[in-house]
Formats: structure tokens, sequence, C-alpha cells
């Protein structure tokens, strides 16, 4: 704590300039003064590992340090995948301000373009840590990606049919259309369009956990599970949505 | 602490430069797929995200998106803004609050660092993918930005002078019987993730639901499955079963807190991603465990009877529920789930899957609903009551019989994406829900982002029906490398308001006043600069809570923060006095405990402070009060200054009734009572 009674000064300083009282650190016009870190973790703490129950606990060697899980190359597999599933939907809300007006759509379009471009780039730097690229492998001269643990002819996503395609991902012709349509018609073919797309998304986490020894590693396995939970939301209300526009 | 941040800084540099090449190539690649998906090249989608350009620091944080119309962002004035990045030398400003210790996470959840040379630094790398060219190049601190989710500190709980700090690697225990001098006491190595914690006599309870979650508390998870033989490469492998996976509620005897021994794993469907604690007042033998699992449902092949499928094709399904563990304390290895109550069951068709986020309202009535997991529950068993916070609705559940927890009410907001937690006021009038918009991974309090999205709801509670009242977001903008979004937090006792200090990652801790619940203000707040300013590394506080007279803070990344009350016009010393009144011998923050204050004089001062600041009373009453209560401490609670303190309570008595506000009012009468029976 060899910082405190320097920091109390300044804080005394403070309190008679600003005339209120403040508490601890305080940033005194532009000068922060961060806490002295003096307290360490060790000194007389032990590390132990305990057995399965009613198993006796062990004691580790103090000097101990962690170590991770593998990851598997079903891991990396979505990964790659979920960035270009991802960058079609962003590419659909793009067109959100100049198709319609509908006040709803853009709300949510808004929010999806928000957390799905962000989790493109979680993703990017997720694959770079660790030494992977950032989009699919391709057979060489096949110019198509290859998406090895996916199953295209999954029946629960029925836009997937375009070779080259994520599941749930919307064909060229289905984007083509959604970019030519205006108003009403572009709400009813985004919603239906993103319901699709999320669907798919929904396929990728399964299918991602139906691997073996995928999801151990803590980010994919927080990630896949945030995706899930998220867009499943975000199909119920664009399914209302969908509804009250017919 | 310099010597960490020489660790981050050239790392991102060397990183950048080190994968560009292979972002490059790969980049060219991503282009093809993406072009044929558009179609015909019209007019270059205006996408507010694009995969990396080549040359592209693919670390770089991207700034948010444009505000939607209608919305409002956070503070870009606020002192918080412009704090300096660092892992243990970030700036650091308080307001309210004073920050008396951090410690850095203990080494035994750390991947070593330091030596190059070591090889266990290879190893760890070759786990992760990284091949031996790539390693030669590789500096040693990439370890730094890699994984730290795997060893992130988690949720808190509390008994006596012990903190057990969980952690996706186990749990950390700490002696804080002097706040100030908060010194680690246990690592205890037990991986799998969240490490959701509770204590209650000598039981240690924690949650695990990653597929690295071994029954033996191993650290080595489960083997990848080798390469697929050629010609198979797109055939689906299902997981191998594996017996020695656990998912769900560890249980330990902790009456050695430097050696817990397990003693008992009771193995879900789902894991366990929280749990909540649940003490019956009519039982005392039991304790019960209501657990929330929100990830993938495993194979029956691997536990018995666990079914992933849709309600219609298997009414037996592992989602649509939650589970109940029964824990006998004398006997925990017996521990056993007992019900697996359907909460969100519609109870006039009886189809289990009755809830959505969509509207409780919609045409689609006879539509299967969405809303299948709880995330957190909080109960409030002297209320007989509990919250649940369940995905895509808010729930209001009766929980007398805690075997069988009925639905009373549920909720939804649009703007909400994912309800995380509950706190419910101190007298049940009020819940405060958390959004947590983007699984907490994300940078969601920048200056673009609404502050509707991603941040607390508060409800009235009002026979047994909740009632929108408003949002609360910290108030800040956060940079564009701060995760941040609402998180864990709990009440701060101070008598006469209802304030919640609440961890929101990187945007540091916020206390919130929400005493008026259309009108909540944050009064105290602690933050630091990102991790690091160039790319977003995870940290920030996953929890921030008060427990007799402290509140400490789990920061994923670096630590544990120590935090005492500090005096400002929005609290003043002696509500903060009153608040070291309360002392607890237990806290686990989702089993809410009623919250009691002694009829001290100390007690009286908060609620006289209180009723000067609202000028619920003129200032020579207050002075007149303040006054009395002097005299009465000074004389030890002699009967003739305890007799004029009694005189006064009349006149309190009749201004009470003429006040309009409600909080006023209830302020005014504890304060009666405690002048017309003071205690030491």
């Amino acid at each position: 704590m060899n910082g405190f009674p320097l920091r109390k000064t300044i804080c005394d300083a403070c309190r008679m300039a600003a005339g209120v009282l403040v508490g601890g650190v305080f940033a005194c016009g532009t000068a922060i003064v961060p806490l002295a870190h003096a307290q360490k973790a060790s000194g007389g703490a032990v590390v132990v590992q305990p057995g399965s129950p009613g198993e006796p606990t062990k004691k580790l060697p103090g000097t101990t340090h962690a170590t991770l899980p593998p990851i598997s190359p079903a891991d990396v597999d979505f990964m790659q995948g979920m960035i270009m599933h991802h960058s079609q939907a962003v590419e659909m809300t793009a067109l959100i301000p100049t198709h319609t007006e509908n006040k709803d759509v853009r709300a949510i379009g808004a929010k999806i373009s928000s957390s799905q471009a962000d989790e493109i780039r979680m993703m990017q730097r997720w694959l770079a840590a660790r030494g992977q690229a950032t989009s699919m492998k391709m057979p060489s001269g096949s110019g198509m990606p290859a998406m090895p643990g996916m199953d295209m002819s999954d029946s629960a996503t029925p836009g997937a049919t375009g070779i080259g395609l994520m599941p749930g991902m919307l064909s060229p012709e289905q984007m083509e259309a959604l970019r030519k349509a205006r108003g009403e018609e572009f709400d009813r073919l985004f919603l239906s369009g993103m319901i699709q797309h999320h669907g798919g998304a929904l396929v990728m986490v399964k299918d991602l956990f139906n691997s073996a020894g995928a999801g151990q590693d803590a980010e994919i396995f927080d990630f896949a599970t945030d995706v899930d939970n998220s867009q499943r939301a975000e199909i119920r209300i664009m399914q209302r949505m969908l509804e009250e526009l017919h | 602490m310099n010597h960490a941040r020489r660790l981050v800084l050239p790392l991102v540099a060397i990183a950048a430069v080190f994968f560009f090449p292979k972002l490059s190539i790969s980049q060219e690649q991503t282009q093809a797929p993406a072009q044929g998906s558009a179609g015909q090249a019209q007019a270059a989608p205006k996408a507010e995200e694009k995969p990396s350009k080549p040359g592209e620091d693919p670390f770089a944080p991207h700034p948010a998106p444009p505000l939607p119309a209608g919305m409002t962002g956070s503070d870009v004035n606020d002192p918080r803004v412009k704090l300096k990045a660092g892992m243990y030398d970030a700036g650091e400003i308080a307001k309210g609050l004073k920050h008396v210790t951090f410690l850095k996470k203990p080494d035994a959840f750390q991947i070593q660092a330091t030596s190059s040379d070591d090889p266990s630094v290879k190893k760890v790398l070759g786990q992760l993918g990284v091949g031996a060219a790539e390693l030669e190049k590789m500096p040693k601190t990439l370890q730094m930005v890699i994984a730290q989710l795997a060893f992130a500190n988690s949720d808190f709980a509390f008994q006596g002078n012990h903190l057990f700090q969980g952690n996706f690697y186990g749990v950390n225990i700490y002696d804080i019987s002097n706040p100030a001098k908060t010194s680690l006491l246990t690592s205890m190595v037990c991986p799998g993730g969240q490490g959701d914690v509770s204590v209650h006599g000598n039981l240690m309870f924690m949650s695990v639901e990653m597929p690295n979650g071994r029954i033996d508390c191993g650290t080595e998870g489960f083997p990848p499955e080798p390469a697929p033989a050629a010609g198979h490469e797109k055939e689906r492998r299902l997981p191998v079963p594996q017996k020695e996976r656990f998912r769900g509620v560890r249980i330990f005897d902790i009456s050695d807190i430097k050696s817990p021994k397990q003693v008992a794993a009771v193995q879900t469907c789902r894991g366990s991603h929280t749990h909540t604690l649940v003490v019956d007042p009519n039982d005392k033998d039991d304790v019960y465990i209501y657990v929330s699992g929100t990830s993938f449902v495993r194979q029956s092949e691997e536990l018995a009877g666990c079914s992933g499928e849709a309600p219609d094709k298997d009414p037996n399904t592992a989602l649509f529920r939650i589970d109940v563990i029964k824990v006998p304390v004398a006997h925990p290895e017996q521990a056993a789930i007992v019900s697996h109550p359907r909460v969100f069951i519609d109870p006039r068709t009886g189809v289990i899957n009755g809830l959505s986020n969509g509207g409780s309202h919609g045409k689609d009535e006879e539509k299967p609903r969405d809303t299948d997991q709880c995330h957190d529950i909080t109960v409030y068993s002297a209320l007989g009551l509990a919250a649940g916070a369940c995905s895509g609705n808010g729930l209001l559940l009766d929980i007398k019989d805690p075997v069988n927890p009925k639905r009373l009410d549920a909720v939804n907001d649009p703007n909400y994406s994912y309800w995380h937690s509950a706190t419910f006021s101190n007298d049940g009038s009020k819940v405060v829900f958390t959004d947590e918009w983007g699984g907490g991974l994300g940078a969601r309090c920048r200056a673009n982002d609404p502050n509707k999205w991603g941040a607390d709801a508060i409800f009235n509670l009002k026979d047994e029906k909740l009632s929108f009242a408003n949002y609360y977001k910290m108030p800040a903008a956060q940079g564009d490398t701060e995760n941040c979004v609402a998180h864990n937090g709990s009440l701060i006792p101070v008598p006469g308001r209802d304030i919640e200090v609440q961890a929101w990652y990187q945007g540091g801790v916020s206390v919130m006043d929400f005493t008026d619940p259309a009108h909540p203000q944050e009064i105290a707040y602690f933050d630091r600069g990102p991790i690091d300013p160039k790319m977003l590394v995870l940290g920030g506080d996953w929890s921030a809570y008060w427990y007799n007279g402290a509140i400490y803070g789990s920061e994923i990344a670096r630590g544990l923060d120590v935090f005492e009350l500090a005096p400002t016009e929005q609290l003043t010393q002696n509500e903060i006095d009153a608040t070291k009144a309360v002392q607890v011998k237990e806290l686990n923050v989702q089993n809410q405990q009623k919250l009691e204050w002694p009829a001290t004089l100390v007690v009286a001062k908060a609620y006289v402070d209180q009723l000067e600041r609202s000028q619920a009373l003129p200032a020579d009453r207050i002075a007149s009060l303040r006054k009395a209560i002097r005299n009465a401490e000074k004389s030890h609670l002699k009967e003739k200054q305890v007799a004029k303190l009694r005189a006064m309570t009349g006149d309190l008595e009749t201004s009470a009734g003429t006040i309009k506000s409600h909080a006023d009012a209830s302020r005014i009468q504890a304060l009666v009572e405690i002048l017309k029976h003071p205690v030491a």
C-alpha cells in the first residue's frame, strides 16, 4: 500500500478544489493515479486439486501454472464458417436504410448489424490469435470452400441449397430478390430471410457441439452458446413482426 | 507492474506482423463466396463490417454503427471516457468508492509466460493448433491475449471471513478478515467453467457446463478426434460419450478451508451455467439447488435420459425446464435431482413451451414458443418468491414449495436480447433485471450503443405482477476495446433507499439508486481503462457485491478488487455507517436475504440525512433532530435524553401522514420507530 498516502494527499487537494468529497482513486484534472498493487497473491497460500467424489484432494506444488484444454478442427471450422455466415447478415442489414421505412425492421436490423459486425471481429481475433486463417480452407482448384463437419442437406436449413453456403444463408437468387424489393415486400423478404439465416446459425451451433472434442475452449463455448441464445430470441421477435405484416 | 505491460504491447505489434501474410491470403479466399452470394456486383453493400482487408490489423477495434433513430447513446463527456489502457497499470477513476486493494489472479490460474524456453509454452501453443514453423516466430507472450476466458474469474460467494471467487478453472478462496489486507488462502484447480459458486455451512457448490469438465477435476479435458480418413471429411461424427466428463453441480466439503474435498457431483443434461442455493425456511435438514443450464443438451449415450428434442417430439426433453437438486446437509453425497420444473408451461393448454420473448399477446397462441432456459434465478425465500432471468423472458415464480416452483408472471421487452440476472429490492416491491446483450464478449457501451440495449430494466412488483418502470445503463461511454454490458450486482444495505452495486465488465463498477424506479440514478462508480488500447482483450468486472462493509469486484482477467464506500453528496457518512450495521454470516447473492437494520442512532442519522436531501422536512426540524440525537448519543442513551427523542416522534408521525413521497413517509416511519426505542 505504498501508494496510498500519496493518493490521499492528491485527493485532499481535489476535495478542496472541487468542494466535494471523493473516494480513493480520483482524477484531479487529468492526473489519473492508479492504485499501487502491493499485495502478493502468494505467501502461505496452497494450490490443491480435488479428486473424484469421495477421493482425497491432492496438494500441488506452489509453482503450478494453468494449462489449456485442446481446441479441435471443428472449433476452427465453426469460427471460419460463422464469419462467412455473419457477413451475409451484415450485408442484408446494409440494405435497410435504402429499402424500407419500417421502424421495427430498422430497429432489429440495426441491432443485428451491430451485434454481428462486432462478433465478426471477435471471431477474427480468436482465429488470428491461434494462428488460423480467418476464412475457410478451399480444396485446391475448386474455388469453393469445403465445410468439414457440415451437413448441407439438413432439413432445418431450407435456404441452404446453394453449394458453398453455410446453413441458412440466402442463395444468390434470394439475395437478388431482396435487393430488388422495396417497402413492405422488402420487409417480408428481409424478415423471412433473416429467420432462415438465423435458423442456419442454430444448426451450426448444434453441429459444433455434436463434434468430437469441440467446444472445450472457453471463448468458443461462450460465443457459440450466446449465438444460439440471442439468435433464437431474435427469430421469435422477427416471426411476430412477420405475422403483423400479413 | 510495468513488467506485464511490456508483455502485452509488443505482442500486439508482433502478432500483427506475424499474421498478416496469412490473413492476406485468406482474404482473397473469402471474396469468392461472398461475391457469389451477392449475385452480380451491384452497388457494393455498405456493410458496417467486412472481413479484414489485406494488411488490415485483425485485432483492431471497429467503431460502433450509427445510433439507431430515436435512441440515446452513452455520455462521451464523462471523466471515465479517457482512461489510459493497461493490464496492471491502466488509468483508474472513482467517485464515491475508495479502492482499498487489488490482488492479481493467482499464478496457478495463469499460463506460465515468463520463460521463452519453457517446454510448457510449446505444448500450450501446440494444443492451440500453432504449428512448429509458426511457433519459431511467435512471441511467447502471445499467451497474454489468447484463451483468457479459460481462466476467467467469475462469481463470488462469501462466508464469515472467507471470500470464494469462482473461475472457469476452479475456485480461489481468500481471507477477508481485514478487507484492506485480503490474502489468498487456497487455489483449488478444477476446470469446467463458469465456476459459479455458493456456500452453505461446510458445503461449497460449483457450476460446471463446458465439455472439458472432468469428474476428477483434471485439467486435460478430452482429446480432439483424429483427422477423418480420406474421402470421409464431410461425414458428421458425433462426440465420443465420455464417462469421465462432468457437466452439472459439484459439491465440496470445505471444513478444511485449505483442502476442499469433492463429496458429490450431480450430472445434468445441459450442465450448470449458474445455480442458486435455496434454503427452505421449513426444512433445516436439506438445501436445494436450482440449476440453470443454458448450453447444449448432451447425448443420452453419455448421460441416460438426456434429450434435446423439441417438446412435440419428446415430452421429456431437457429443454424448457430447470433442474432442482436436493442436498441432505448431513449427507451431501446423497444429493440428487428431485424435480425438473416446467416453468415455461402454458397453464391453459399444458404445453411445456408456453413462453417467448415475442410478446405475450401474439396471434399465434397455438404455436410453440421459444424460451427454453433460465440463465439465472434469484430466490427470496422470505417472500416465497423467485425472479427468473430466463433468456427471452423475466419470470416471477412462487417457490413456497421449493421443489415445485410455479410461475406467477412473465414479462418480455422489445429492447432485451437476453434476460440474464435479477435482483429484488429489499421490500420486494421492485425487481431489477439485466440484459446481457452480446453475452459479455463485445463492446456494447460505446457512444453509439443505445442506452436501452444491454441495460438494466427495473420493474415494479405488485400483487404478483411485474410492470416495467425504466431502464438503467452505466452512463459513461466505453471504448471499442472494452467488453461492456450489464452484469451481476447486489444490494447495498443503505436504510431508506434501494441501492445496487453492479459490475459492467470493462465498464467497471456502477452504484445505482433505484428508490424511484422510474428515475434510477448513478451515485458512485469505479472504472479502469481498457486492458489493451488496440484490441479487445476480455476482462472487466464479472460481479460487484457488497459484503459486510466492503465491496468486492471479480475482475475477469486481472484479479480481485476491494472497495469501500466513500461519502459524497449523494451518500453521506451516516448512510455509509448505517450499511456497516448490517452484518451477515453468509452471502450467496442469488439467495437473497431480507436486510434488517438495528434500531441504533447511526441508522436514525442516515434517515435524517435522507430527509434533509429530499427536503421532506424543513431545515430547523432537521437541525433539532440532529441535536437531540447527538445529545442522546453523548449521554449513552440516558433516559432523560431518550425521552426527548420520544417527544419528537408525535410531530414526525403527523408529517409522515401528510408527505406525498412514499419513500420519505417510510423513512420518517422508520426513524420514529428508532427514536421511540433506540438501542446501543
